[in-house]
């Protein structure tokens, strides 16, 4: 079966394939793909929620060390999913792995499965652009690009033919950040000018502004001042209506805060990071099953 | 400042019964008062050199043109005819296949060059720019009089007898491919060799702009679903312009100033031709050829005036260089 988002020259289809040769890009554009986010490839969980992104078996290396391994997570739509634990465990890995920004590292080598609406993710003719484009990520330190707040937004959209009302989309995706009231009156100032809570903003509307499926926020808020990092929980809030999302952090807290269900990373016996606990968020924080994520949330280690 | 830590550093190990010794401290500390000044001296040498061998080299260049400069003005520039055997000299015509061979040459050499500094930059792996990178450094290394007679024996033959006639045909109808020469030697096959030693330049210095642009940005841009292109254009050209054009900058700099490589494949008749494929002659070239072989006192002179010309020329573009690298490179 053709995905949309698996490179045009994989398609059994030839129609299909031949189609995509010529505009590949413009596909994108023109709601196509949107398709592909309802196709009924999607399992249905026990509680009826669709699965975003299965790992099976899921194991990272850089060279000869393992990073991670023994992923096994399903993680819903329209849903916060919060990755917690100690540092050095792995779960920036496994948040990087879902939109492929592992690739450029030359010694990284992945094992297991990793599905995205059904797809194998690492598939032979998996397009990592394509991938990308559905599959947004916010990082940590805010990297706005060095022109102006509206550029930016509208850096992605242009890039990709969505050249209709782009005024309009700029401002769509700057109120879905909550930022266009603060800078409405200077779209043309640089994005370098604002506080690092409003550069992280403007990350997340340059993110949407393409309506990714999936957005991936790196402990987005790790930068920032209690009241911008309120601001972007909000944000986090009001955005799972419309994408999933998956969120690395460090701070309990703020898991407890905006997230569905939580996933504790630690390390395993050989000192590889893993997956302990996954669960809904109110389970892991009042009743969680390991010993080792109760050490964890009540401060024991970590 | 030195003086004091090293002092310092010494009188803590006062327990160490050598080190105690009143007079083996004494000494020391005389040494390093010495080494201290000898170094500010040194220092201040060489910064006074730097300043007074520019001022000795402009002082010579103008007083060897004075006779030129007395005699012609600021109109010796403008002037086109450059003819010792009658008197006449001006530096239209040099000027003019100065600039058309460096900015020939420059062309084509930010093209290659941006495009080799982005494959070691960015698109390498490691290895690989281990092994090119320093090879496109080495290149920059080959003496000029060297690349002078590969153009001699190698590029000029073959541009006569491969690229001139075929250019012609098919763009003829553009003044700069005119009807092909007999020699081989013109501008078009002076700035083939200028872009061998231009390439490595812009190459250099455009790899080492493009290793600034911070990893976020490059990262930023590709989990935005952006085609390595568009990554290119959009993170690190737009930040790295000005540190590009800097480099080309420096590039027609060596281009503009290169005397003797040039001499050995340009023809070095003085004229104003339209046509890339005709001999002509630059500043450099002309001054390289002609001046151990003068046939007056004014013709000496009037070359003079061609370096002070060259000078001139060189000194604008390093600091038009300067100037784009510091107020355009430092906004982010």
């Amino acid at each position: 079966m053709t995905s949309s988002w698996t490179s045009s020259g994989s398609s059994p289809n030839a129609a299909e394939g031949q189609r995509a040769t010529i505009r590949p890009r413009l596909r994108l554009s023109t709601g196509v793909g949107a398709d592909a986010l309802t196709e009924p490839t999607c399992s249905p969980t026990p509680t009826g929620a669709q699965v975003v992104f299965r790992a099976e078996q899921l194991a990272v290396s850089y060279g000869a060390k393992r990073a991670v391994e023994d992923i096994n997570i399903d993680i819903h739509r329209n849903e916060a999913t919060a990755f917690i634990g100690p540092s050095g465990c792995g779960k920036t890995t496994v948040l990087r792995c879902l939109n492929r920004m592992n690739d450029s590292i030359p010694t990284f080598a992945l094992d297991g499965k990793l599905l995205y609406h059904g797809h194998d993710l690492y598939g032979p003719h998996v397009n990592r652009v394509e991938v990308r484009r559905r599959i947004g990520m916010v990082f940590q330190k805010p990297n706005p690009f060095p022109k102006s707040i509206f550029d930016n937004v509208a850096w992605a959209p242009r890039n990709l033919g969505m050249k209709d009302d782009l005024g309009g989309r700029v401002e769509r995706a700057l109120r879905a950040a909550a930022l266009w009231d603060e800078v409405k009156d200077r779209l043309r100032a640089s994005a370098l000018g604002l506080s690092g809570g409003q550069q992280q903003r403007l990350c997340i509307a340059r993110a949407v502004a393409i309506e990714p499926d999936v957005l991936l926020l790196d402990e987005p808020a790790s930068a920032l001042d209690p009241i911008a990092t309120a601001s972007i929980e909000d944000l986090i809030h009001r955005l799972k209506d419309r994408y999933t999302i998956v969120i690395v952090t460090h701070n309990m807290q703020q898991a407890m805060r905006v997230a569905d269900r939580t996933a504790f990373f630690s390390l395993d016996e050989h000192r590889v990071g893993t997956l302990i606990e996954y669960d809904r968020t109110e389970t892991i924080f009042s009743r969680p099953a390991d010993p080792r994520t109760r050490d964890y949330i009540t401060g024991r280690f970590g | 400042m030195p003086v004091r830590l090293l002092s310092a550093r010494v009188s803590s190990l006062a327990s160490f019964p050598q080190l105690s010794n009143r007079r083996q401290l004494e000494r020391l500390n005389r040494l390093d008062a010495r080494a201290g000044s000898a170094l500010r001296w040194l220092a201040l040498f060489g910064g006074a050199a730097v300043f007074l061998a520019l001022m000795a080299i402009v002082y010579q260049v103008i007083s060897g043109a004075s006779l030129a400069l007395s005699r012609y003005g600021i109109s010796f520039v403008g002037r086109r005819q450059w003819s010792p055997a009658v008197g006449r000299f001006g530096a239209l015509a040099l000027l003019y296949g100065t600039l058309v061979t460096s900015v020939c040459s420059v062309a084509v050499a930010t093209v290659l060059g941006v495009a080799i500094g982005l494959f070691l930059s960015l698109m390498a792996p490691r290895r690989v720019a281990a092994v090119v990178g320093p090879l496109v450094e080495m290149l920059a290394a080959i003496p000029s009089v060297v690349l002078g007679l590969v153009g001699i024996y190698l590029i000029a033959p073959f541009v006569l007898n491969n690229i001139e006639a075929p250019l012609h045909s098919v763009l003829g109808f553009i003044p700069l491919f005119g009807p092909p020469g007999t020699v081989g030697n013109s501008d078009f096959t002076a700035s083939l060799v200028l872009v061998i030693m231009v390439v490595p330049i812009i190459a250099a210095l455009s790899r080492d702009v493009f290793l600034t642009v911070p990893s976020e940005l490059r990262e930023g841009a590709e989990a935005l679903g952006a085609t390595r292109l568009e990554v290119i254009r959009g993170a690190v050209l737009s930040t790295t312009h000005s540190g590009v054009i800097a480099a080309c900058m420096l590039g027609f700099g060596r281009a503009i100033g290169e005397a003797i490589a040039v001499t050995q494949v340009i023809g070095n008749i003085t004229q104003i031709s339209h046509n890339l494929f005709a001999p002509g002659d630059t500043l450099g070239s002309l001054i390289a050829n002609q001046f151990l072989t003068p046939v007056s006192a004014l013709h000496t002179a009037s070359m003079f005036y061609l370096a002070l010309v060259l000078l001139v020329l060189e000194l604008a573009t390093m600091l038009l260089a300067r100037y784009v690298s510091r107020h355009f490179g430092s906004r982010r």
